[in-house]
């Protein structure tokens, strides 16, 4: 199922930025508003971008779909369906195209789940978080954890692919605890599970309290433990990592982000999404307003909402197929690297961490990082760049 | 112009310690003399460099001339001189007070005697100045005029009855100090009709005209066209220009006796010109030379490593061009295992390191490392011979060495009573004996043998830090004595670091050592082993300390929207790596290097 990262592939990211409330630990791009959000209006702008999106990169096949946010279930399933027909009619549709869809696990989104695989969701990542009342209450969740199993069983019995998330290294958890959580996780998974440690974000009201002292979240040395129970509990369950927070029965990895982390390109549509477009052999990073009203009216009057678009030199380009594709179990070829550089990795430096054993080369060449390795990572990715 | 007879030219310099308005004066005096219109005067005139300007250190001589007009009708030359301010220029210092006959004792009103007032005073009354003390800064409400006069008089020695009461911010006294310098100062003497004989008092590049000489005519006179001889080093010259400051350069045709100014005459390096040569006619030589003519010697060592070892040529080059202006600065190639390719480097203290340090990073835009700065030690071997060394590198084995003996100086330091302590338990911490302790007023004044080597590393910054800035420090070398030194070296994971190795004395080995490793492991970043730091002797390890391994280090979530922030952080890292030393399989920050070497134990 599951393609070779060789294999071209072109995703579409759709960012649906509002939410019923901000969750305290998050910094991604939401938005909460008081007023009915004009669905109609949106779906509009969210076509149109689409369209001039497509015209910049025509006659890719589109092989995921990824519906994120933001809380995009939200969205009511004929304007999951309008964006989808979207898609569609700007470019190719590959026959066994993924589209997932973020969803919040309460029993009023599970009411739609019928109507987004109406519209062509085939796939939904349900953010479960903790399956723990008093946990879920601290990361500011606005479900309980047996709304949350019923609505995993409701996206079972509807979709043939479902995954949720919880977040580790929570304040006061111990592997102990952790380890009984997971376990009682993997009994409601099937396939797939993205398991986060909690990190502080910076512009996050954890971020001041972490800051006041007011939330202890482990110290370098339990996270290592916390990290080290993951990785058993679900190599054992038969999940093994994928990357380095994913999870997946082999061949169920989540295509879509398989593809960010190989460095193949991809959309990015609505508030605050990001793409990697390539345009004449150049790759583009390109991001739009995050804003969703400024958005809306940037779209509306120039059919767009970018606000950046860098063309990315040789060392910008292979700096991020590193530091992405080094997050996959799967490695990453050294060749890819030399062509997109210009130059190859330091023996020296890949010597040296072999030595650590954070690092290993496969016989047929391709460089990964180790189970020891992984817990390092950012430190390998910065010494292998360098 | 230069019509005045040698009765009415006025040499002098300014002698006060940094901040006691020695350039305020000085502009105040070249103002009020009518020498640069109001438009023209910047801030400090004489001190030209960024770094003079902002430090408030003069490094070269430089001279301007003041036409006045006195009370009593006639008119006078002054030649003002203004001479480097720190005790690492004393021998400057002591040439460019030769060319004058008289100083102004510049004392703040408030702060008083300062150590760096005396040694500079000391130097003018071995010169034979007259010396007419000012007081400066007495409009402010600190003000104690009557105490520090008195100061003067206990502390120097010079009567201070008639001292002149000045401030040179608002211009008040200043026409006093003008009337002062004509009839409390000495006029020059000298014969117009001898042969040439004149002092070398300083010279420095300039790009367009080549080496500028600073000059004191004596007896003769000096002028265009004529062939000169240095007779320190022998060579002879065409004069191309003769002239003065005003403080533009403005040329004559001929300098007589008494007057102070400069020369050029096409030489190419200032490497050529020595401070304190007498210059003669080449045609008409005189033989005997003026007094006190010393070349300039080193007494500061530190090895000079780029960051960026692509920066090498860089470095090459802007040493050369320092050296141009120069001469007292030497330097000569290095290699280092742990830094690469570098430079030893030659000074005359601490601050001229300082200086020429800054400036190859200001100037040249490097970015730098220094090791530990040395002195010279003297090394006595067992096969009788004797050697000369200023890189812990070049020490011969231990078992050959029969005596080592280190530089020592004397002190003087002054302080308020209430950092006494501290000062004192500096010096006896830093292997000093005391000579002498006295008071003046609420100050006290102390004097101590101190090794040089104790004093280059860090002795300043420390003594400031325990009197909060305000003991003073002046100090002067004064012989060899025998020593028992160690060579220690810092290992890191088990590789000794040579940048990092040092002679010390044994007593004091342990804490240094312990201070450089504790420093080493703040700044050594976690690797993903653990990393052992260690000071040894030979092969005795003396303090250890350990960088604990990396243990989790990784983003969790990173998809899509993260790339660029997450790239843009790499970006940053790559950057940082760029700043370190990869030095076996440690990476060891710049920051290391620098902060192990400036501990204090």
């Amino acid at each position: 199922m599951t393609r070779n990262d060789g294999d071209p592939a072109f995703g579409v990211y759709i960012h649906w930025p509002f939410c019923l409330s901000k969750c305290p630990y998050c910094d991604f791009n939401s938005h909460v508003r008081h007023v009915a959000i004009d669905q109609e209006r949106y779906l509009r702008a969210f076509v149109r971008e689409i369209e001039t999106t497509a015209a910049r990169t025509p006659g890719r096949e589109v092989t995921s779909i990824f519906l994120g946010g933001g809380t995009p279930s939200l969205m009511q399933p004929s304007t999951v369906g309008g964006i989808l027909d979207a898609i569609g009619k700007h470019w190719s549709i590959a026959a066994d195209v993924e589209v997932s869809m973020e969803a919040n696990p309460t029993s009023v989104e599970a009411t739609r789940f019928r109507g987004y695989r109406a519209a062509g969701v085939n796939r939904v990542s349900l953010g479960v978080q903790a399956l723990d009342d008093l946990s879920l209450k601290a990361l500011g969740r606005l479900h309980t954890a047996q709304e949350a199993m019923e609505a995993v069983a409701i996206a079972r019995s509807i979709f043939d692919r479902y995954s949720f998330d919880l977040i580790y290294a929570r304040p006061h958890q111990t592997p102990a605890m952790w380890q009984a959580e997971l376990q009682l996780a993997i009994a409601q998974a099937a396939e797939h599970l993205s398991l986060y440690q909690l990190t502080i974000e910076a512009d996050t009201p954890f971020f001041g309290l972490h800051a006041a002292g007011k939330l202890q979240t482990p110290d370098e040395a339990t996270a290592r433990a916390l990290y080290d129970v993951t990785q058993e509990v679900c190599a054992a369950q038969g999940l093994p990592s994928y990357e380095i927070s994913n999870h997946a029965r082999p061949g169920a990895e989540c295509r879509h982000n398989l593809l960010y982390w190989r460095g193949q390109e991809y959309a990015g549509i609505g508030p605050g999404a990001h793409g990697r477009l390539d345009i004449n052999g150049i790759r583009h990073a390109v991001a739009t307003e995050k804003r969703p009203e400024a958005w809306l009216m940037r779209v509306e009057a120039c059919g767009h909402g970018v606000v950046v678009d860098d063309r990315l030199n040789s060392e910008e380009r292979a700096d991020e197929f590193l530091l992405m594709g080094l997050r996959l179990a799967e490695g990453i070829d050294p060749t890819r690297y030399q062509a997109l550089s210009g130059r190859a990795l330091d023996p020296l430096r890949i010597a040296m961490l072999r030595e650590e054993g954070a690092i290993m080369v496969d016989p047929n060449g391709r460089l990964r990082v180790t189970q020891s390795g992984f817990p390092l990572l950012d430190a390998v990715v910065a010494d292998l760049a360098a | 112009m230069t019509t005045v007879p040698i009765s009415n030219i006025r040499n002098f310099s300014i002698v006060a310690h940094i901040d006691h308005g020695k350039s305020t004066l000085a502009d105040r005096l070249i103002q009020t003399t009518g020498g640069l219109q109001a438009r023209e005067m910047k801030e400090q005139v004489l001190d030209s460099m960024d770094i003079e300007r902002e430090r408030g250190i003069t490094i070269k001589a430089q001279t301007v001339r003041l036409n006045y007009h006195a009370k009593d009708g006639r008119d006078y030359i002054f030649n003002l001189m203004d001479t480097p301010g720190h005790v690492d220029f004393a021998y400057e210092v002591s040439r460019s007070l030769a060319a004058c006959e008289g100083s102004l004792l510049v004392v703040d009103a408030s702060q008083g005697v300062e150590a760096q007032t005396l040694a500079n005073v000391y130097h003018a009354l071995d010169a034979g100045h007259e010396i007419v003390p000012v007081l400066n800064k007495v409009d402010l409400p600190a003000a104690e005029p009557e105490q520090v006069r008195q100061q003067i008089e206990d502390v120097i020695g010079i009567d201070a009855s008639d001292a002149v009461m000045i401030s040179a911010k608002t211009g008040l006294g200043i026409d006093l100090v003008l009337e002062a310098i004509v009839h409390r100062l000495p006029p020059p003497q000298g014969d117009h009709d001898a042969p040439l004989k004149a002092l070398l008092v300083d010279s420095w590049y300039d790009v367009y005209l080549g080496v500028v000489v600073l000059v004191r005519v004596v007896d003769g006179v000096m002028k265009k066209g004529q062939r000169i001889r240095m007779m320190g080093t022998n060579a002879a010259y065409d004069l191309e220009r003769v002239g003065f400051f005003t403080p533009k350069m403005t040329q004559v045709d001929e300098l007589g006796p008494g007057e102070i100014g400069f020369i050029t005459a096409g030489i190419k390096e200032v490497a050529d010109t020595r401070v304190g040569d007498t210059i003669t006619d080449d045609r008409k030589p005189i033989t005997d030379m003026l007094p006190g003519f010393k070349p300039a010697v080193p007494v500061v060592f530190c090895g000079l490593f780029p960051v960026d070892a692509d920066d090498f040529e860089t470095l090459r080059a802007a040493m050369g061009k320092l050296r141009l202006n120069d001469a007292s600065f030497s330097f000569e190639m290095e290699t280092s295992a742990a830094l690469g390719f570098g430079f030893r480097c030659g000074f005359l203290g601490l601050l001229h390191l300082e200086i020429i340090q800054e400036r190859l990073s200001r100037e040249f835009d490097l970015n730098l490392i220094a090791t530990a700065p040395s002195v010279i030690y003297k090394m006595h071997l067992t096969d009788g011979t004797e050697l000369e060394i200023h890189n812990p590198i070049d020490m011969p084995d231990v078992v050959k060495i029969a005596e080592i003996q280190e530089p020592w100086i004397e002190a003087t330091i002054l302080t308020p009573d209430e950092y006494l302590g501290s000062v004192l338990k500096l010096c006896q911490d830093r292997r000093g004996n005391q000579k002498e302790l006295t008071y003046v007023g609420s100050r006290a004044m102390v004097k101590y043998d101190l090794p040089l080597n104790e004093v280059v590393f860090d002795f300043y910054d420390r003594l400031k830090s325990v009197s909060k800035g305000y003991a003073s420090f002046d100090y002067h070398l004064t012989d060899y004595k025998p020593a028992d030194l160690v060579k220690m070296q810092i290992l890191v994971n088990a590789e000794p670091v040579d940048a990092l190795s040092m002679l010390v004395h044994r007593t004091r080995a342990e804490g240094r050592g312990r201070a450089m490793v504790e420093k080493m492991k703040e700044l050594i970043p976690p690797h993903m082993f653990v990393i052992p730091i260690q000071a040894a002797i030979g092969g005795k390890i003396i303090a250890r300390e350990t960088v604990r391994a990396l243990r989790k280090d990784v983003t969790a979530k990173c998809y899509g929207g993260d790339i660029t922030r997450k790239r843009k952080l790499l970006e940053k890292q790559k950057e940082g790596k760029k700043k370190m030393r990869q030095f076996g399989k440690v990476d060891i920050p710049q920051e290391a290097f620098i902060a192990a070497l400036k501990v204090d134990s």
